[in-house]
C-alpha cells in the first residue's frame, strides 16, 4: 500500500540541535529538533552525518537516549580519534542543523515479545542509553515489568544518567560495578562482569527473564556467553555492539 | 577494531532494502545457522561492508559503493525473511 510506503521511506532531515546537557567529562546528551519525525520505539537508533567543506562524509549511528513521547535526544560519548563524536560533544551549539535519518533497527526494541517477563538489562560504558529509553518508556506507560540494571562502568564520575538511575524506582532495581575505581567506602559491585555477579543480579530462569546486553563488543560477548552459561536461552538475550571500548 | 554486529548496519539495510532488517532473520547457507540479523557479525572497516555468520564466519553479505550506487551482494545468505511485525 502506498500508505505503508511512505512509512517504511529512510530519508536524511536537517535536524536542529537543541538543548544540550553534559552528563560526565566526555559524555553528552543532545536534543534533535526534527521536522516529520516518526515516533521511535524505545531502544532504536539514529544515523547522523556529518559533511565537510572539502565534501568528506562521515556518517555514525547512536542510540536514541529519550523515550517515544519526548523530544528526540541521542547520547554521545567522545572517542579521541573519533570523527563524528568530538564535534557533537565538544563543538556543535544549540541551533546547529545536521542531518539526521530513522528511527532504525526492530530487535534490539523494547517492548518486545512477553512484555510481563522480568526484563535485565545489562549495560556496559555509554551502552546504557538505549536502556534510559526503555526505563522512561517504561515508566511512561505505566508499566510494571520487574526490570533490573546492571551497569558496568570504569568509575563513578563515569556513569552517565547518575542521579536519574539513583532516582528510578517502582519494580526498577539498579545495580552498578565499577570496573577501575571505586570510592571510598563503596557499596556497589567492583570489577569486570562475571558469572558470580550475574548469578547476584539475573533473574532466575523459572521467571523466563529476558535479557538486553548493550556495550563495547567484548563486554557483550562476555555477558551473553555468561547468562547462556547460566543456562538462558540465546533467543531471549538481545545484544548490541558498539566495537572496542 | 572488533566486530560490530547488524544493529549498527540498521540504516544501510534500511536504505537498500526499504524496510526494517534487523530483526529479519537469515540462513547461513554455509553451516544453515538461522538468526536475526542484528546478531551477526559486520565488519565497517573493510572495503565496503561486509556481514559474516556468528558461528562458522562464512560471508553471508557485501555491501559496497559503486558509483554513488549501492551494491547488495547475498552470496552466502540462503534465506533473509523481515521479521512479521
Amino acid at each position: 500500500m502506498a500508505g505503508t510506503a511512505v512509512r517504511e521511506r529512510l530519508t536524511w532531515r536537517v535536524a536542529t540541535v537543541g538543548a544540550m546537557i553534559d552528563e560526565t567529562a566526555t559524555v553528552r546528551t543532545i536534543e534533535l529538533d526534527i521536522p516529520d519525525w516518526m515516533s521511535h520505539r524505545a531502544g532504536q537508533h539514529l544515523d547522523i552525518r556529518l559533511t565537510a567543506e572539502d565534501g568528506y562524509v562521515a556518517e555514525r549511528s547512536y542510540s536514541i537516549a529519550s523515550a517515544p513521547d519526548e523530544p528526540v535526544a541521542v547520547t554521545v560519548e567522545r572517542l579521541e580519534d573519533g570523527e563524528v563524536s568530538p564535534y557533537l560533544t565538544e563543538d556543535v551549539r544549540a541551533g546547529d542543523e545536521i542531518e539526521v535519518r530513522g528511527p532504525i533497527g526492530g530487535y534490539f526494541v523494547w517492548p518486545w515479545q512477553d512484555p510481563g517477563s522480568p526484563l535485565l538489562l545489562v549495560a556496559g560504558g555509554s551502552g546504557v542509553v538505549p536502556f534510559r529509553s526503555i526505563l522512561r518508556h517504561r515508566a511512561d506507560i505505566g508499566n510494571t515489568t520487574p526490570t533490573r540494571l546492571l551497569y558496568s562502568a570504569r568509575s563513578l564520575p563515569d556513569v552517565i544518567y547518575r542521579a536519574e538511575l539513583d532516582a528510578t524506582s517502582d519494580g526498577v532495581q539498579v545495580s552498578y560495578t565499577l570496573t577501575r575505581q571505586q570510592p571510598p567506602g563503596w557499596s556497589g559491585y567492583s570489577g569486570r562482569v562475571n558469572d558470580a555477579l550475574l548469578h547476584d543480579v539475573a533473574w532466575p530462569l523459572e521467571q523466563r527473564p529476558l535479557a538486553y546486553i548493550c556495550g563495547p563488543t567484548a563486554f557483550v560477548e562476555s555477558v551473553a556467553a555468561a547468562l547462556v552459561g547460566l543456562g538462558y536461552p540465546g533467543d531471549r538475550v538481545k545484544t548490541e555492539r558498539f566495537g572496542g571500548a | 577494531m572488533d566486530a560490530l554486529d547488524g544493529n549498527a548496519i540498521g540504516g544501510l539495510l534500511h536504505e537498500v532494502f526499504g524496510t526494517e532488517m534487523t530483526a529479519a532473520i537469515g540462513t547461513c547457507a554455509n553451516c544453515g545457522r538461522v538468526a536475526p540479523v542484528a546478531e551477526t557479525l559486520v565488519y565497517l572497516q573493510a572495503p565496503g561492508t561486509v556481514m559474516r555468520c556468528r558461528r562458522c564466519f562464512a560471508v553471508l553479505m557485501v555491501v559496497v559503493l559503486h558509483a554513488d550506487m549501492k551494491c547488495v551482494d547475498l552470496l552466502g545468505m540462503a534465506a533473509l525473511e523481515p521479521a512479521t511485525p
